[in-house]
């Protein structure tokens, strides 16, 4: 296991590299220059071109790439120029948000999708099954940014059951509580569109497991019903789940920025939306190559859960 | 073309999501065209007027200006932009995925490789990366959903091209000196673009929220241009106090996507001919009765199978599988059932324990009795309780009858755990004892393994251990050593043989050798077309069979040392059991069909244990 874990970091180095590589070109492709962004257009151009040299901007395009890599690697991702201070510190200090509220909402996704779908295929044609498809055409259709925004209204504006928006209350909040009472709304808005897809995937999963000639030998020995759909074909089915959650992953972490903005959660994906506003090109480099990264890296987890959950993956 | 239609419009739920889309998309179409204010003229008197204030159907927003021009304009914009997004992402994408999967190689690898960096991205950030580096407006959003989306198509359509460019017109017109952009055109893109308009309508819906989204981050649409995305992010801020500026654009998005999405799911289904046929059912726990006309009574055997009838009923469409077939064994014997693959045997075999696939299988009559009690009525648990405790089976290819992902000594110890109250040591010592018992070697470690680690003939011993294990009155095997080679058939059977010897086992041997049934079998029953044609004692069907089928199957047997001889294979085909023709259900292909045999039922004659069901028996039945 120790050495299939270490293959696959491995193999991760080169799509790191690439996302590094897409990125810096995206982003080189910027038309005029990041000194006048900064400086304005009233600039003079000996100030453009002095900072120009000092931010390393007068070298050819391959050398900055390298110049720009080699910092990265030993975690210098330079200085976001917008908010005077270290990129590194800033993107930290927003994804642990970020990661709070996307976390949760992969948990409840994956839980309640996959429950959904389990209730659906087991009921097939019945009550249970048609109201789940239902609820999960409405989930997958509705625009997360615009569901979020109703929930504002209905639970904090005439309910007044939760707070409107933010991670922690601006008054005698920042324990646990007050985290999670803040974080219910977000956290399901977020999950919903994920939810419906892992239900979709998993009743279509289950159907196809529960007609296998194994599910047919484990009624011939007599194993009961429940323990055959939770044991048996969950078990089989998840080997086609577990990839989907993967994805799902992405889905609900790109899901992140909306949430973010509708409920002013001070995570990443604000981070991101207010440097493109601003020109903050090294903000946004850094941004994303570093969510890419532990994008692939949660990747390489679930490709290790699958091998545990499959014992036919050569590991 | 008509039918999928057809299909489509039956399926009312995807019609009323085409007729919603359809309106929608008229109403932007003529939207131009309407009596409308102009969207962008602002009268910051008139700011955030409720819906259906004079003069503004739906009110006005933070500058006053008229919501309801406003929203079909941003529907026309936003409806225009994922088009045109999923267009030309549909676009670059199969041209890519075209190029990749004709050529092959290394132009594929290269290709593929990048496709594969593009979706190691949660699609979000590419999109924000290409937006920051074009700069915020709808034009760049456009482009930015449209590149996200180009690697799914590119993978998608690759796929579907490896297969094809592998296929004998693509040689041909290779061979017959075409370009490589001539066969691209002609030869490949006419069967690869149904599947390209598929993805499309499955991903334009998500396209239409994308650019949606990156509007209402402000990063697509700019104003006073606004299309939906941006006209709820503008409304954002006032949410509270004028919350219908945001409801009537979310709404608007909520309506296209779901209309797309309905759509979208019908014409999957209308295409997937999985669906169609009803194949993708689940199995219920045990099979559907429907029983009609009288039970048969209670008689004395171990197990009877009586007067049977299971049914598939397929739309409209019903297959006699089995038809009143009754047989019995007593402790101790072994009965064979033999038959061509389709004649019943195996679904007779299922019906014993409720294990036919249903739907679409139903017992429509007959009964099922051990020791007496009527299998075939009996609720559930008490007929969980009994399988696999009473009637165990053993089954066919074990390589699919065993779970793929528990170990074999846990799916043996389970068996044993579902009808007796034991502890995990306890149930590991007897899995270990049973695989000891059909002849495992180094049992302690095997049942750590799992199937896929074992030959065919080790997981058939598996399941024959799993099937022994709570020591059953009845075992049902269903053609169990048919996937394995003739040794380890040889090695199975001896094994069978002896078990049934040691513990008094009745065994119902279901099989299509005549070869096997000689070895094992005391008495043996022909089926064909879903009914039994003959029965009688082993040696004296083999010997004098008196169906002219069981004649003819017996001869097809090759026997060793039996020199050159003609193999006589019977011509023809089983009639299929949806359309049995009156009479002998074989009079098509015997030789010795008379009229008689096409009219009227035809029952079994003779006295028990030796009859046929035959006007012209090969031998006289005593």
């Amino acid at each position: 296991m120790g050495a299939y874990i270490l293959k696959r970091l491995v193999s991760a180095v080169p799509v790191l590299l690439g996302i590094t590589v897409i990125v810096f070109l995206i982003m080189a492709m910027i038309p005029g220059d990041p000194a006048t962004a900064i400086l304005g257009s009233y600039a003079t151009p000996e100030n453009v071109e002095k900072l120009n040299r000092d931010l390393g901007l007068d070298a050819p395009l391959v050398q900055r790439y390298f110049i720009w890599l080699g910092n990265v690697i030993v975690g210098d991702f330079g200085r976001s120029y917008s908010l005077n201070r270290p990129v590194l510190d800033e993107i930290l200090e927003r994804f642990s948000a970020t990661l709070i509220l996307a976390g949760v909402s992969f948990v409840l996704c994956a839980v309640l999708g996959i429950l959904a779908g389990v209730v659906s295929a087991a009921r097939q044609y019945g009550l249970a099954d048609k109201a789940i498809t239902f609820a999960v055409l409405i989930g997958i259709s509705v625009p997360s940014f615009f569901l979020g925004m109703m929930m504002i209204l209905l639970f904090a504006v005439n309910l007044r059951w939760l707070p409107v928006s933010g991670m922690y209350a601006i008054y005698g909040g920042g324990d646990l509580p007050d985290l999670l009472r803040h974080l219910i709304m977000p956290a399901s808005a977020l999950s919903v569109v994920a939810t419906g897809v892992v239900a979709r995937l998993s009743r279509s999963a289950m159907l196809e497991v529960l007609r296998q000639d194994y599910i047919r030998t484990a009624r011939a020995k007599g194993v009961p019903e429940r323990r055959v759909i939770m044991g048996h074909a969950l078990r089989a089915a998840m080997v086609s789940i577990i990839p989907v959650l993967g994805i799902q992953a992405g889905f609900v972490l790109s899901g992140a920025v909306y949430i973010e903005m509708v409920f002013q959660w001070p995570g990443i994906g604000r981070m991101l939306v207010d440097a493109i506003l601003k020109r903050d090109i090294l903000l946004v480099q850094g941004g994303v190559v570093f969510v890419a990264a532990c994008y692939v890296l949660f990747n390489i987890m679930v490709d290790v859960a699958q091998s545990l959950l499959d014992p036919r993956i050569k590991t | 073309m008509t039918r999928f239609l057809a299909l489509l419009v039956r399926n009312r739920l995807a019609a009323a999501g085409g007729i919603i889309l359809f309106c929608v998309l008229v109403l932007t179409l003529i939207t131009p065209f309407l009596p409308l204010q102009d969207p962008d003229v602002t009268a910051t008197a008139n700011r955030f007027l409720r819906p259906f204030s004079p003069g503004h159907l739906l009110g006005t927003d933070h500058l006053g200006r008229d919501l309801l021009s406003r929203l079909l304009w941003g529907t026309r914009l936003s409806l225009a932009v994922g088009i045109a997004a999923a267009v030309l992402a549909a676009v670059i994408g199969s041209a890519i995925g075209i190029t990749a999967g004709y050529f092959g190689g290394r132009t594929d690898n290269i290709i593929m490789r990048l496709v594969d960096m593009l979706m190691a991205f949660p699609y979000i950030l590419l999109a924000l990366a290409i937006v920051a580096a074009l700069g915020p407006g709808l034009m760049n959003a456009l482009i930015a959903v449209a590149a996200v989306n180009i690697p799914f198509f590119a993978r998608n359509i690759r796929g579907i091209t490896v297969g094809l460019a592998g296929q004998e017109f693509v040689d041909a017109a290779r061979l017959g000196g075409l370009g490589h952009t001539r066969i691209i055109l002609t030869e490949l893109l006419p069967n690869v673009i149904p599947v390209i308009v598929i993805a499309m309508s499955t991903t334009v819906g998500w396209m239409i929220l994308e650019t949606a989204g990156l509007s209402f981050l402000g990063l697509g649409s700019q104003p006073p241009q606004a299309d939906l995305g941006s006209m709820l992010g503008e409304a954002r801020s006032a949410l509270i106090t004028s919350p219908h500026t945001s409801v009537i654009p979310g709404l608007m998005i909520f309506i296209i996507v779901m209309s797309i999405n309905l759509l979208g799911d019908g014409v999957r289904d209308a295409l997937d001919p999985r669906l169609r046929s009803g194949a993708l059912s689940r199995p219920r726990a045990a099979t559907l009765v429907e029983r009609q006309g009288e039970i048969p009574a209670a008689s004395d055997d171990l197990l009877a199978i009586q007067e049977l009838e299971t049914q598939f009923h397929v739309g409209q469409r019903t297959y006699r599988a089995v038809n009143q077939v009754s047989l019995s064994v007593r402790p101790g014997e072994c009965l064979g059932v033999i038959g061509e693959s389709g004649s019943g045997k195996s679904v007779t075999a299922l019906s014993v324990m409720g294990l036919v696939a249903s739907p679409p299988g139903v017992i429509t009559g007959g009964a099922v009795r051990f020791r007496g009690d009527d299998l075939v009525g009996m609720p559930y648990e008490q007929l969980r309780q009994k399988r696999g405790d009473r009637v165990a089976y053993i089954f066919q290819d074990p390589l699919s009858t065993l779970h793929p992902l528990y170990r074999t000594g846990d799916q043996l110890a389970e068996a044993i755990r579902s009808h007796h109250r034991i502890d995990k040591a306890q149930a590991r010592a007897r899995a270990i004892d049973l695989f000891k018992a059909v002849r495992i070697p180094n049992a302690e470690s095997r049942i750590d393994n799992y199937p896929h680690e074992m030959s065919g003939g080790m997981r058939q011993r598996v399941g024959i251990a799993m099937a022994l294990a709570n020591e059953p009155d009845v075992i049902i095997a269903d053609e169990p050593t048919t996937a394995l080679d003739v040794t380890v058939q040889a090695q199975i059977l001896t094994l069978l043989d002896e078990l049934r010897r040691e513990r008094g086992l009745a065994i119902i041997f279901i099989t299509h050798d005549f070869g096997v049934v000689g070895q094992l079998c005391d008495r043996v029953a022909v089926m064909y077309a879903g009914r039994i044609i003959e029965e009688g004692p082993t040696g004296a069907v083999l010997a004098a069979p008196a169906h002219p089928y069981t004649k003819r199957l017996i001869a097809c047997v090759p026997e060793l040392g039996e020199g050159r001889r003609k193999l006589a294979a019977i011509p023809g085909l089983p009639p299929a059991v949806d359309r049995l023709p009156a009479g002998c259900a074989f009079a098509e292909r015997c030789d010795k069909a008379q009229e008689a045999c096409r009219t009227g039922d035809i029952s079994l004659s003779g006295t028990a244990p030796r009859t046929v069901r035959c006007l012209f028996p090969e031998e006289a039945m005593p």
